[in-house]
């Protein structure tokens, strides 16, 4: 069994603000996170997926996880605004936990339509929002 | 506790199973299936469990562990073409999954004592792939991380 991991970076803006709290309980929340015009990251994706290695020797075709991660994943958000251009929040606020849940959720649905067999299965899916603050999630965390 | 130590080796490789047709090759290994092979600054993580020596206070001398990693995989791998100067390779495809397979072959004899067990290998192909193994009895592939 093995566990293989591709790193991607993709570019967005985003602003966190919830419908749901005042503007000064948003302002306190999220800081400068709030400013009205937004502010962007350069994100680094993490994408691990684990299986047997095949008769070529290959866990992970990484050409069809490429595939699958610029087709879903990166040509839909590299250089939008996530807030703006991205309809996966709904009225969920554009933070990285529930960009990582929304990333894994696009992932699992697709999963088969790449990799067809028991094997490989995603695995984790991480975030660097920046080189400081990084966000994990298990895929069997996510619905 | 978990100890870990970090090697680099450069070496160069071509993915392609001679069985297949150059469509499929490309189809599995992409670029990694041109025929005159290319060539990586591998990184190496192996990563040893065990408990500290109550003596020396260490799980395992980091320098021995170093010098298992030049004599299995270094001096064996750095600056050579893997199918055709490194065995099992000329037989063996070296995927990433097979190479780091192939040095916890190497490795896991002189690693695991009464105290410590190897845990895992993590061979990085780029700073943008990499695998970890953790031998064949991690059925669900779950190391530590």
């Amino acid at each position: 069994m093995f566990r293989v991991t591709r790193r991607y970076q993709f570019a967005c803006s985003h602003r966190l603000h919830s419908d749901f709290l005042s503007e000064t309980e948003n302002s306190l929340v999220y800081g400068k996170c709030n400013n009205p015009y937004g502010h962007g990251h350069n994100y680094v994706l993490r994408i691990t997926a684990r299986g047997p290695a095949n008769a070529a020797g290959q866990a992970v075709n990484i050409q069809l996880l490429d595939d699958l991660v610029k087709r879903e994943i990166l040509g839909v958000i590299d250089h939008r605004n996530l807030n703006a251009d991205v309809d996966w929040f709904g009225v969920a606020v554009p933070t990285s936990e529930n960009l990582a849940v929304a990333i894994g959720q696009r992932l699992k649905q697709n999963w088969n339509s790449v990799f067809a067999g028991d094997w490989p299965r995603l695995d984790q899916v991480c975030i660097e929002e920046t080189p400081r603050n990084i966000f994990l999630i298990n895929a069997d965390e996510i619905e | 506790m978990l100890i870990t130590r970090k090697i680099e080796f450069s070496a160069s490789h071509v993915c392609r199973v001679p069985e297949l047709s150059e469509e499929e090759n490309r189809r599995l290994f992409g670029p990694a299936a041109n025929p005159h092979g290319h060539g990586h600054n591998y990184v190496l993580e192996v990563s040893v469990e065990g408990k500290p020596d109550p003596v020396t206070g260490m799980v395992l001398d980091l320098k021995e562990l170093k010098d298992v990693l030049n004599r299995e995989v270094v001096s064996l791998f750095d600056h050579r073409f893997l199918n055709y100067e490194v065995p099992p390779f000329d037989r063996v495809n070296p995927t990433a999954e097979n190479v780091a397979r192939e040095i916890w072959r190497r490795i896991e004899p002189s690693l695991n004592g009464s105290s410590r067990t190897l845990r895992q290998v993590r061979l990085y192909e780029t700073p943008d792939l990499w695998v970890d193994y953790c031998g064949e009895g991690t059925e669900e592939g779950l190391c530590f991380a």
